[in-house]
């Protein structure tokens, strides 16, 4: 991604020991606001706001002072993303070795706290549900049915779209006509009355939900695939390969595909997010994974019982923050590698 | 108001451009679009500006409009002054207030300059309204009599058409009465007649012209085709890689270029009395990376002329006689004095 | 004018390419059908260049497309080294025409933006499974010819090249198909002048090495008189003049050849020397949805009479190997005999 000098200042270019340090007293700044902010002298409201100020000071006072030193940007946010989805992938495979509390043996936790706050630093560092379930375990655990399920149901989607649009866009005409009823006729049902008739047929197992949910993002990408086709078939090279003499199948896969593939992996991404959360009204319809074993999803919606959310708002937070970071961090990834390979985003 | 250059017979330009330059601060380092560029232009005068792309012929077009200013990553320095103004130091607002009645701007591709959702009507009677402040009715009216200049046929049931149900060269004169339409002092063309077809390209071009001479307007025609550029302009500024390498007059550009890139720019464009396969005098090599340029002339690596002076130093551009100036160190068919005598190599490399 | 016929071929046989009565329609919204190509008929001939000049909508890239059979067209014949290719079976048509190759407007469009110039000048090899322990030399041998370093280009995208850089590459992935045929569709009309010049100049050498034969789509008339030793006129689908393009601009009689002629700049004074600038009446390029009856170039054309709207007029010999399509042109020419 391209990212401007920060040394660029109201049309005039700072030297590098100005820069250096303007780095520095930023640097400090933010230090001093994050521990004020910690420290909790001040009232509680201003708290907050200062430590994310004093974060984002400290950022900038690092990334004046490295492009100082090394003439580069730092991408500390690329950082923090893969390390948080390292530390994510990391912990769900490790999750049965890891010294973790319970997280679905409700009998084993009837002497538990419940509803135990999050950060009181005891057994429970993420708290406790209604039920004394530990919430760091069951965040950790749930992260391997939720991920698994969404990583397979976009894949799904990814190779069936993908090869459906493409071949809609390259052939138009009639094929089209027909793949378009039945992409059109998919969206028109609504996702809800899908799932319930599939949740009847289906056994509640992770692979068949990854198939009932991709059913839920197959249309959108027939729908991208088939219009990226469209563009691309009009550009030169495909004629170009034509009159070398290329078959049909080898102008799908090798001119159009890798193509066609960037903008529907970047969507891939963003549909994750939404099918960890469509998983969680699986399970809350008897076809997902059913409660009290962990998914993001059903830990989510345990908030919506009687007055959780209003009473203990951390029930919904804790799951809701690690699905946030998660999409952000999984979203970022995809916007810098696209923008690595990319190769016309590398052009100015 | 600048007293100093502007002798008593001449009117003093409407255009004055002294030292502009255009800076980009890009992922790969400063890009000097326009680097080092002076001119003025006078009422009624025409200028050509000519270059291939990324020579910095638009952007030095889109800076004298103001279009180009000061932010973000982008950096201007060196004064334009239009009537007297430095755009470059107005605010946004008065700056606007220049576009219309002091300087305009005819683009490239008419259709995307046209907002395709709005009939030709509103184009023209909106800045009539904005800058002269004209009723409803008299808009319209004036929109009716610009249209008419421009050559376009029953103008009135025009108004209500939409972009999309003109042609092309349609267009293009729509986009001139635009221009037009507050009675600019100065017009800025940008390859106006790129996108046309040949038969249309001329008729624009005639157009703009006599528009000029009967407005005595000030005209800067930016454009890759030297053919579009001689015998409709006064004077030329040949521009590569963001400098300008040579000013002339039109009629002695075309008949003794002194910059060898203009010679050479000259040279490659095929002849039409010139018999089949006549072999093109192509320049070598591709222009310079504008974020690395290289050292000296910029033109060095693919001239012929080049020497180890041309690697090191950058030519500055020097009147060589009244009205013309040529940055180079050993320019074509000057009598330089230390000119040691350059064989006309065509296109071969140089070999020492 | 814009009238159809054969009599501009030649009788030999020994044309190898041979297009007869080329049409090219494009059905559009309800029945209406864009008349692109309207019976176009041309022979070329080994080591010749045909120059095809028209405007934008004349219907010559539609031509050389339907050349390819890309895609092929509504009706008529296209001989290629004495292959009928049009109604070809698919498997058949892509062998056959390996041979014939085309240059596209946009070098940076022809080429895939995520290949590496090694796999894309490679391409026509690896579609016919071509891997023979010369295959790299090869490659370096062609793209040396078309004046690229293969050492500098080889591993880079199409993005890292210039415009002409592109081209360049795009001639060497033809040339490795060993053409015998080149069709050049508006090769250089997207490049800056002085790059023009080079892919001109580097054309015209590559023809006399690898002997081949080329037609030359162009809307520049000095770039088309450069390069071809026959030059067609085209006019919404039809042919208006067939003539050698030595002195072209001097003996060229149809309005609609003068009118291109009077449009180049710079040539106001040739047209005004000879007293025939031609004024058309109007700018605007009549619907090929709809084109005019008779002559297609009536609506513009300051000759045209009643006769004009009535008849289509036929290419006829007004010199040798100078045809014409206009009943105007014919007249004065039999006269003149």
């Amino acid at each position: 991604m391209y990212m401007p000098d920060p040394g660029f200042v109201r049309g005039t270019l700072l030297r590098r020991g100005q820069l250096a340090r303007r780095g520095a007293a930023l640097l400090v700044a933010g230090l001093v606001a994050v521990a004020l902010g910690l420290s909790g002298v001040l009232v509680a409201v201003v708290n907050p706001v200062l430590i994310i100020g004093g974060l984002v000071a400290v950022y900038a006072g690092v990334d004046r002072l490295v492009w100082a030193a090394r003439r580069r940007r730092l991408d500390l946010l690329l950082g923090l993303a893969s390390a948080w989805l390292v530390l994510l992938v990391g912990a769900a495979i490790l999750a049965p070795v890891l010294p973790l509390g319970e997280h679905e043996d409700v009998a084993a936790t009837i002497t538990d706290p419940i509803f135990l706050e999050p950060f009181t630093y005891g057994d429970h560092p993420l708290g406790t549900n209604g039920a004394g379930l530990d919430m760091l375990a069951r965040v950790i655990y749930g992260a391997r049915a939720s991920l698994t399920i969404a990583v397979m149901a976009v894949t799904i989607g990814l190779v069936v779209g993908s090869a459906i649009g493409i071949i809609a866009g390259f052939y138009r005409r009639k094929v089209d006509t027909v793949i378009g009823i039945f992409t059109n006729a998919l969206l028109a049902v609504p996702p809800l009355i899908l799932l319930i008739v599939l949740a009847t047929v289906l056994d509640p197992k992770v692979r068949n939900m990854a198939i009932a949910l991709s059913l839920l993002t197959i249309p959108t990408m027939v729908r991208l695939a088939r219009a990226n086709t469209i563009a691309y078939s009009q550009r030169e090279f495909v004629l170009a390969a034509r009159a070398l003499g290329a078959t049909k199948g080898r102008i799908m896969v090798r001119e159009l595909l890798p193509n066609v593939l960037p903008p529907m992996l970047s969507m891939a991404v963003v549909v994750m997010s939404a099918l960890i959360v469509a998983e969680a009204s699986l399970s809350f319809l008897g076809l997902g994974i059913q409660p009290p074993s962990p998914t993001w999803g059903n830990m989510i919606l345990e908030a919506e019982a009687n007055d959780t959310m209003t009473e203990h708002p951390f029930i919904l937070l804790v799951p809701g923050t690690v699905l946030f970071l998660t999409v952000y961090s999984v979203n970022l990834l995809g916007e810098r590698a696209q923008q690595r390979w990319d190769p016309r985003g590398a052009k100015l | 108001m600048s007293t100093e250059v502007a002798s008593t017979t001449q009117a003093p330009p409407v255009l004055e451009v002294v030292d502009l330059e255009t800076r980009f601060h890009t992922a790969r380092g400063v890009v000097r679009a326009v680097d080092g560029v002076s001119l003025s232009l006078r009422a009624g005068e025409t200028l050509g500006l000519v270059g291939e792309s990324g020579s910095g012929k638009s952007v030095l077009g889109r800076t004298l409009m103001g279009l180009i200013a000061t932010g973000g990553t982008t950096e201007v320095s060196g004064t334009v002054r239009i009537a007297g103004q430095a755009v470059h130091e107005l605010s946004g607002r008065q700056r606007r207030k220049l576009w219309g009645p002091k300087i305009a701007m005819v683009f490239q591709d008419p259709m995307t300059s046209l907002n395709p959702v709005r009939p030709i009507g509103v184009h023209l009677t909106d800045p009539l309204r904005l800058h002269l402040g004209l009723s409803r009715r008299a808009a319209k009216e004036r929109a009716v009599e610009l249209l008419d200049r421009v050559g376009i046929p029953d103008p009135r049931r025009r108004l209500e058409q939409y972009p999309h149900e003109l042609s092309g060269g349609m267009r293009q004169r729509v986009m001139i009465a635009v221009a037009l339409s507050c009675d600019p002092e100065i017009l800025i063309a940008d390859e106006p007649t790129t996108a046309l077809d040949v038969t249309v390209q001329k008729q624009i071009l005639d157009l703009l012209g006599s528009l000029a001479r009967e407005r005595q307007m000030a005209t800067v025609l930016i454009s890759h085709d030297l053919g579009a550029v001689e015998g409709r302009t006064d004077r030329v500024v040949v521009m590569y890689a963001g400098r300008a390498v040579e000013t002339a007059p039109t009629t002695e550009l075309f008949a003794a270029p002194h910059h060898p890139y203009a010679e050479a720019l000259i040279g490659s464009v095929p002849a039409l009395d010139a018999p089949p396969h006549t072999v093109l005098r192509a320049i070598d090599g591709t222009p310079p990376d504008m974020a690395n340029p290289p050292v000296g002339c910029r033109y060095a690596p693919r001239c012929n002329r080049a020497q180890d002076l041309c690697r090191d130093q950058m030519p500055l551009l020097l009147d060589t006689s009244p009205g013309r100036s040529v940055a180079c160190h050993f320019p074509v068919s000057v009598a330089l004095p230390d000119v040691p005598e350059v064989p006309d190599g065509a296109n071969e490399k140089e070999t020492v | 004018m814009a009238g159809s016929g054969t009599a501009h071929l030649r009788e030999s046989d020994d044309a190898v390419l041979d297009v007869r009565d080329l049409v090219v329609e494009f059905p559009v919204g309800r029945k209406q059908v864009v008349h692109a190509v309207s019976g176009l008929s041309i022979d070329l001939r080994e080591g010749e260049t045909l120059g095809i000049l028209g405007e934008s909508g004349c219907g010559k890239s539609s031509a050389g497309r339907a050349m390819m059979q890309l895609p092929p067209p509504t009706s008529g014949s296209v001989r290629f080294a004495d292959t009928e290719l049009v109604g070809l079976k698919p498997r058949e048509l892509r062998r056959a025409r390996s041979r014939m190759q085309m240059i596209l407007q946009d070098p940076i469009s022809s080429l895939n933006p995520r290949r590496k110039v090694k796999d894309l000048v490679a391409e026509g090899l690896a579609v016919w499974g071509y891997d023979g322990d010369d295959r790299d030399g090869l490659l370096r041998e062609t793209l040396l010819a078309v004046g690229l370093d293969p050492e500098v280009v080889w591993e880079r995208r199409p993005h890292e090249l210039s415009g002409g850089q592109c081209q360049r590459v795009c001639i060497a992935r033809a040339l490795l198909m060993d053409p015998t045929v080149l069709i050049c569709d508006e090769p250089v009309s997207s490049l800056d002048v002085s790059v023009q010049a080079q892919i001109l100049n580097l054309l015209e050498r590559t023809k006399d090495r690898y002997g081949l034969s080329m037609v030359f789509i162009a809307h520049d008339v000095a770039v088309v008189k450069n390069i071809s030793d026959r030059v067609m006129v085209l006019y919404l689908g039809k042919t208006c003049e067939v003539l050698p393009s030595d002195g072209l601009e001097s003996e060229a009689v149809h309005p609609y050849t003068r009118l291109l002629l009077a449009s180049v700049p710079g040539a106001e004074e040739v047209a005004a020397g000879r007293g025939e600038a031609i004024v058309p009446i109007s700018s605007e390029l009549p619907s090929p949805l709809a084109p005019p009856s008779g002559c297609r170039f009536r609506t513009r054309c300051p000759l045209a009479t009643e006769r004009c709207a009535e008849e289509e007029p036929q290419l006829r010999e007004v010199r040798p190997g100078h045809h014409v399509a206009c009943h105007h042109v014919a007249v004065t020419a039999e006269e003149n005999q």
